[in-house]
């Protein structure tokens, strides 16, 4: 966080509850303008509800929270007008064409008609759908559709832009071109904030992140500076096969700071995975496979929460 | 950054919240409008071929047998297409109404959830239902015109203020949508609950509503579901402006009154169920 940026969201104590249970439980948190703000966790977590809260478009139980100054159940539409937002389905309107839509949604804030017109061509070129304009939503593609539901969030110019789940269901090629698009965003300095339950994604675009467990938050740092908390520099992963696990499990504990034993395989960590698959050997253990790999925000989860982060 | 990418001011700059406070309602409006006009040849084709098979089959077909063996050859002292002509006004008003205001309530909320679309900017869920019926309203307004063109051209009308009815007729049919627009944000099954409205309601408003003869020769028993029609209470106004059929001025006074109570109170339910299913 830039410190002499001024705080665009801040909330205190944020509870949500429902009929017969807490989605979110009193927490805290605060996003300076041009931040990168990601709420990591598994489904259910809580961090929709937050971001709906933020969206002002579903009231807290308790706990307090302004978003540019103002609390969003007394002052939704001045909260609205300056919030992109791509919620988790796309809810485009599937009757109109690529830039019918953005030319509607620019009229939903009332922008002047000729501002909306010039806009829609920076915002293909943007989106990559300037072959696409004038074609109906429903023909488009799932990477398509998510990158202009994102164009349409921006027609406003907005001062925050909320992704929820920015790339689930996208194959790896259509994520990396929305990376590159969101990544585009940051540079211009626009706040993005980001739900998601991929590592590799908050690790992408998030400078600063809170990690939600069952309507709390676990830990709050930078991508980096979570791993560094929270776990190694390396991870050694090893399968002996599912019986022998379990068995091996406390003589692989000796060798190494922590582990974890999963279902199909042990995690090892420490500062040099190489060396400890060597020591590792020389002790008389010879796993089936073994791979080195560099410490990821799936361990920090598993570590705080001793679960993973996709089941 | 290349050259096609504009300066960029920033919602603070260039969103004006006091403007959408405003004109919220008439944007929505005009976006449902835009999806409409897409079927625009559709729209024309059902308007103007409803009111020629209603007419010709039950105006003239069943007109003709019923000014056969009726005293001297009228019904309420009319020709019976005279007689007719009134309530199938009323009658397309209020169908047209109720699909225009149903469908894009399921779409809004269940099918593509645009109304959340809509809602994430600073447009209101109040703004959404207002929009919604306005939208549903203009495009009913075009149903009813067509039709009384049509009806005029049958030579049904014999009075100078016969128009009046083409109001009277969207009177009952915007009163009905406001009410049905707000049952369709507060059903959580909505979807089923419009074939229920479709077979259980609007068909029975449609044959027991003093449509095709009158109310007071229908049983006693049966009389209630007229009394409680919208449909009933504007085919009485649209006749009395057509061809002068008999009211008192308490009835006038009824009628008007039941149905500006519905429209009313349709409209501020509906509002509060928007505004309710979309912070849900």
């Amino acid at each position: 966080m830039n410190a002499s940026a001024p705080i665009l969201i801040r909330a205190t104590g944020l509870t949500k509850k429902y009929e017969d249970f807490v989605a979110v439980n009193g927490i805290d948190f605060s996003v300076a303008k041009g931040d990168s703000f990601g709420f990591l966790g598994p489904n259910g977590a809580g961090k929709s509800t937050t971001m709906r809260i933020i969206a002002a478009t579903l009231n807290r139980s308790s706990g307090s929270i302004e978003i540019l100054g103002k609390d969003p159940e007394l002052h939704g539409p001045e909260i609205r007008a300056h919030l992109g937002v791509v919620p988790q389905q796309d809810n485009l309107d599937q009757a109109l064409t690529v830039t019918e839509n953005l030319y509607v949604y620019g009229r939903y804030f009332g922008l002047p008609k000729k501002f909306i017109r010039a806009k829609i061509e920076e915002l293909l070129e943007f989106a990559a759908l300037e072959e696409k304009r004038d074609v109906k939503v429903e023909a488009l593609s799932g990477g398509m559709k998510r990158r202009l539901t994102i164009a349409r969030a921006l027609i406003s110019e907005p001062e925050i832009l909320m992704l929820d789940e920015p790339t689930t269901g996208l194959d790896p090629q259509a994520r990396h071109i929305l990376w590159d698009r969101l990544f585009r965003l940051k540079e211009q300095g626009v706040t993005l904030l980001i739900t998601t339950h991929y590592m590799d994604e908050a690790e992408q675009l998030c400078d600063r992140l809170i990690v939600m467990d069952k309507g709390s938050i676990m830990a709050e740092d930078s991508p980096a500076g979570l791993i560094k908390t929270y776990s190694t520099k390396e991870v050694l992963e090893v399968r002996f096969g599912s019986d022998k696990n379990a068995l091996v499990a406390g003589q692989l504990e000796a060798l190494c700071e922590r582990i974890e034993v999963l279902p199909d395989r042990i995690l090892m960590y420490g500062e040099d995975g190489e060396n400890l698959l060597h020591t590792m050997k020389e002790s008389g253990l010879h796993p089936l496979t073994s791979l080195v790999r560099r410490s990821s925000l799936e361990d920090v989860f598993l570590r705080l929460t001793g679960r993973s982060l996709i089941e | 950054m290349d050259n096609k990418e504009l300066a960029r001011q920033g919602s603070l700059k260039i969103v004006n919240t006091a403007k959408i406070m405003k004109y919220g309602a008439l944007f929505v409006a005009s976006a449902r409008l835009r999806t409409l006009s897409k079927w625009m040849i559709s729209v024309i084709a059902a308007s103007f071929a409803n009111p020629l098979f209603y007419l010709l089959s039950i105006g003239v077909g069943i007109g003709s047998f019923v000014n056969a063996h009726s005293t001297n050859h009228t019904i309420d002292g009319v020709p019976y297409l005279t007689f007719l002509a009134p309530a199938l006004l009323a009658t397309v008003a209020i169908q047209d109404g109720l699909s225009e205001v149903t469908l894009p309530t399921l779409q809004g909320f269940l099918w593509e959830k645009n109304f959340f679309a809509m809602n994430a900017t600073p447009i209101t869920g109040r703004q959404i239902a207002a929009g919604t019926f306005l939208a549903a309203v203009t495009r009913t307004f075009f149903s009813v015109l067509v039709y009384f063109i049509v009806i005029l051209a049958f030579g049904a009308l014999d009075s100078g203020r016969s128009w009046i009815a083409i109001f009277t007729a969207m009177f009952a049919g915007s009163a009905f949508a406001a009410l049905m627009m707000g049952i369709t944000a507060w059903a959580k099954n909505s979807d089923l609950l419009l074939t229920f409205v479709g077979r259980f309601i609007v068909m029975p408003l449609f044959l027991f509503s003093g449509t095709f003869y009158p109310l007071s020769s229908m049983p006693i028993f049966l009389q209630w579901i007229g009394w409680i029609s919208p449909l009933w209470h504007s085919i009485e106004l649209g006749r009395y402006f057509t061809y002068g059929h008999h009211l008192s001025g308490s009835a006038f006074a009824i009628h008007f009154g039941y149905l500006l109570a519905m429209l009313v109170f349709g409209l501020l339910f509906s509002f509060n169920e928007f505004e309710k299913r979309l912070s849900k």
